[in-house]
């Protein structure tokens, strides 16, 4: 077995000390995949996420980078390993122009400015006209191409993205979906959490489902697609959704 | 021992402005979460309203003098500093929080502007004098006075912080402290939020304004000199000292730091020379303002913690 | 009668210059910074202090009365309250924000603080005026019934040039739009990189420089007095409210405001209660558009 690129071990995290969140969720990455997580509302994917980036404070286990410990890392540190991440929501500074929003990604690799905006365009073209306007006045599909777009101004070699498709029409999240196995195919490695199962899956190298701050099931894409537990477990999710 | 006792009692009066102030602070603040950067002026506004119902006329002013029976003047300070409350509270608590602190700073600052500037009100630099003593004159001895104004005082103190106590335990105080916690759940949960907030905000500032009336009467005397920022400073000290979110705490840090202020005012009385009195009294002002710093830093929740008066049924679970 | 714009401008240039600060404590440290009056104030005492040890005087320019050596103190000036500035974020609102402090608890260390600066102040250097230097104010008539004096020209001057210094900062640098980033949202700043204690060195670093200059050239225009900066603190909030507190260019337009209210009061025979009038014009307009002349609603 290759190195995992992100290798999480058992760890615990949560918003207070008293209440953790994560109860010992491990994951690996490797180079090149598409990784999804599922779960229902609520289950801690976004706080997984979060823990990852530093922003949620971890109480035990270990995030390691290419083998490298990374627990605990101050969030602004994340982008200097290269490491970008697409939160789930408010993931553009609505105020600042398009060209700003991407300049942003290149705070620690300016000399690429050039070089990486070309990329960024050549793969949402639709961003090239859009330069000058503030970013809070595009629509839901062009603010997330911009806030992928900034992620990829880094250069990263993994990409974390929360929900992508949240709050997009099903057309256009199949636009960003396509768009995102682009991005892979560009050298990008990719770790996503989406509620939209069954499209996520379909992009997907392997996935992951949580369920209450725990992993419960993981393995190929194909195989979670036929997985009875999982359909369960979504169903589950969808039925509390509805309660709540 | 005489001039040990009057001393005591003189002490205990002035603290009980401070601490009934406090305990209306306690309120904005300590329950419902509201900053009020505008003691001074709140305590201001009942003081000349005091003066102006209860006091002698002047020569040279052209309304008030009015000479009213004392209470009429306690209840006339109430109202006017809730009043005054109530528009900076209507107009700023709906914004951010910043907004209602800057809007009762330009209420103090305005007030001693007033005080200063509207002559024919308030006399100007000149201050409003021979206000009348409530409760004065029944003994010879003037220790004895005081002590019956002192007596009133703490009547008027355990009523305040009687009434408080059943409104903070009542439903309305446990929609108070949801609101402070977590407003968004208080909102989710179908509470008006901006009328409770306000109506904390208008008592607590009412009986500021109540300690000011307490104030001028008893001394008789008020100008514009009496009403600057230190007041509203020393009030933020006395409640953090004391414990905010706990009534007992709020009285408490007000007789304390009281204590420390004026004991140290004897201290560089007594022992610096006078040529460097002023600057002993700016050096104890920066030594308060360390002591607010290391509590902020180091000990939030002051003397006395707050007590968990309600459940936390009022908490939602689960929100983004 | 349209004397009272040219005073109104001078006053406006002044309290823009302080209020800018406040602005970004507002918008990046996201509290109402009771302590800014302060920074001016003792930007001033500095101001005083090098100008002192050159012993030059204020000097002068052509029919302005000060000069290099005024300019020159007002740059020491500028790093040095800069360095105060700095060591008091680390001493304390570096701590509340390392505690995650409540916004109030800011807003009364603060507070806190700028009582403290002033007792300082006056322990330090004493609580009576003081001037800069002696010199004769000159007035000349710009236009028909508007007298003005070259030392306020040249104060507008001054405050313009640095608000285009500015404006090219915020827009055109990487700081700037890492400022305007953390100002928006300060988690997806960090996300990209953006490491917030630097921006908010920068946050304090310009804000300071700004109200040092305001003070001084306040200091030079009238007199200087511990509480000269504090009587500035009602004035610059209200510029930060009416112009729309998440907008710089909205803070100078509300110094505009302000400083026309002002000078108009003064006019009127309201001399005395400039600061109140300045408070109920504020109100008034929370009342009508809370989210001030330019703002965005939050
Ligand atoms: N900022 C927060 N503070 C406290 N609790 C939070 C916060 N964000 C999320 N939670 C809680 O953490 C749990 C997991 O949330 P989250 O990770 O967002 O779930 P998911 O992304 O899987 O829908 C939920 O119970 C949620 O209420
Ligand atoms: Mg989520």
């Amino acid at each position: 077995m290759p190195e995992p690129v992100l290798s999480i071990k058992n760890i615990e995290a949560g918003y207070t000390p008293s209440l953790p969140i994560l109860r010992g969720v491990s994951l690996d990455v490797f180079e090149g995949e598409i990784v999804t997580i599922l779960g229902p509302n609520g289950a801690g994917k976004s706080t997984l996420i979060k823990a990852i980036a530093g922003l949620v404070k971890i109480s035990s286990g270990t995030v390691s980078l290419e083998g490298r410990d990374i627990t605990g890392l101050a969030t602004h540190e994340l982008i200097r390993e290269r490491v970008a991440y697409v939160p789930q929501s408010e993931n553009v500074f609505a105020r600042l122009s398009v060209e700003e929003n991407l300049a942003l990604g290149t705070l620690h690799n300016p000399t690429q400015h050039a070089s990486q905006r070309r990329r960024v365009l050549d793969l949402f073209p639709d961003l090239e006209h859009l330069g000058h306007l503030a970013a809070g006045k595009l629509s839901g599909g062009q603010r997330q191409m911009v806030a992928v777009g900034r992620a990829l101004m880094a250069a990263p070699k993994l990409l974390m993205v929360d929900e992508p498709s949240a709050g997009l029409s099903p057309k256009l999240a199949q636009v960003v979906f396509a768009q995102l196995v682009q991005v892979k195919q560009t050298g990008v490695t990719i770790l996503m959490v989406e509620q939209n199962a069954r499209a996520a899956l379909q992009i997907s190298d392997r996935g992951y489902v949580m369920a209450e701050g725990q992993e419960k099931v993981h393995g190929a894409a194909a195989s979670l697609l036929e997985n009875p537990e999982v359909g369960a477990l979504y169903l589950g999710a969808k039925s509390r959704m509805a309660r709540s | 021992m005489e001039g040990g006792l009057s001393f005591l009692i003189f002490f205990l009066i002035f603290a009980s402005f401070y601490s009934l102030s406090s305990l209306g602070l306690n309120l904005q603040w300590g329950f419902t979460g509201l900053f009020n950067v505008g003691i001074v002026g709140f305590f201001a506004i009942g003081a000349y309203t005091s003066a102006i119902l209860t006091g002698p006329p002047y020569a040279d002013t052209l309304f008030g003098g009015f000479g009213l029976w004392f209470p009429l003047g306690f209840v006339g300070a109430m109202v006017t500093s809730g009043v005054a409350a109530f528009i900076v509270g209507f107009v700023t608590l709906r914004l951010r929080e910043d907004f209602l602190a800057i809007s009762t700073f330009g209420i103090a600052v305005s007030i001693q502007l007033v005080a200063l500037n509207f002559e024919s009100l308030t006399r100007g630099p000149n201050g409003m004098y021979s206000l009348p003593r409530p409760l004065a004159g029944y003994f010879d001895s003037s220790t004895l006075d005081n002590l019956l104004y002192l007596i009133m005082c703490l009547l008027i103190i355990a009523g305040v912080y009687w009434a408080f106590e059943r409104m903070v335990r009542s439903p309305w105080g446990r929609v108070l402290r949801s609101i402070r916690d977590d407003e968004i759940a208080a909102a989710a949960l179908g509470k008006n939020v901006f009328a409770v907030r306000l109506q904390s905000f208008v008592v607590g500032s009412a009986v500021m304004g109540l300690a000011g009336a307490l104030y001028a009467n008893f001394i008789g005397f008020i100008s514009p000199l009496d009403f600057i920022p230190i007041f509203t400073f020393q009030v933020f000290v006395m409640l953090i000292v004391g414990g905010s979110g706990n009534n007992l705490g709020a009285l408490l840090g007000g007789l304390v730091v009281w204590g420390l202020w004026s004991g140290s005012d004897q201290l560089i009385a007594s022992i610096l020379p006078p040529t460097i009195q002023t600057q002993a009294a700016a050096a104890r002002i920066v030594l308060i303002g360390f002591v607010l710093a290391v509590m902020l830093l180091y000990r939030p929740e002051g003397i006395l913690r707050e007590r968990r008066i309600v459940s936390r049924e009022a908490r939602l679970p689960n929100r983004e | 009668m349209i004397q009272f714009v040219a005073d109104g401008i001078v006053n406006a240039a002044l309290i823009a210059l302080g209020a800018i600060g406040l602005s970004m404590t507002y918008n990046i440290l996201r509290f109402a910074n009771f302590a800014q009056g302060e920074i001016l104030t003792i930007g001033a005492y500095f101001t005083l202090l090098v100008l002192g040890v050159l012993g030059f005087g204020i000097g002068a320019m052509g029919p302005v009365a000060f000069g290099w050596p005024l300019l020159a103190s007002i740059v020491v000036a500028v790093g040095t309250t800069s360095i105060i500035v700095l060591i008091v974020d680390w001493l304390l609102f570096r701590q509340l924000r390392d505690k995650n402090a409540s916004r109030i608890t800011f807003i009364m260390a603060a507070f806190g603080v700028s009582l403290m600066g002033r007792n300082l102040i006056t322990l330090v250097a004493g609580g009576e005026p003081k001037y800069f230097d002696f010199y004769i104010p000159k007035t000349f008539e710009l236009l028909p019934g508007m007298k003005v004096r070259p030392d306020d020209l040249a104060i507008v001057a001054i405050a313009v040039i640095a608000f285009i210094i500015l404006f090219a900062f915020m827009n055109r640098t990487s700081m700037g739009r890492q400022m305007r980033a953390v100002a928006e949202n300060p988690t997806l700043a960090r996300i990209n990189g953006i490491d917030v204690r630097a921006v908010i060195r920068w946050t304090w670093i310009i804000g300071a420089s700004l109200a040092t200059i305001a003070g001084a050239l306040l200091a030079h225009n009238t007199q200087l007095r511990p509480e000269m900066g504090f009587d500035m603190l009602l004035p610059m909030f209200a510029a930060l409210i009416l112009g729309g507190a998440n907008n710089l260019y909205g803070t100078i337009l509300g110094a505009i405001v302000v400083g026309l209210t002002e000078a108009l009061a003064v006019y009127v025979g309201l001399s005395g209660y400039r600061a109140a009038v300045t408070f109920l014009v504020m109100i008034a307009f929370l009342m009508v558009r809370p989210q001030g002349i330019l703002g965005e609603k939050e």
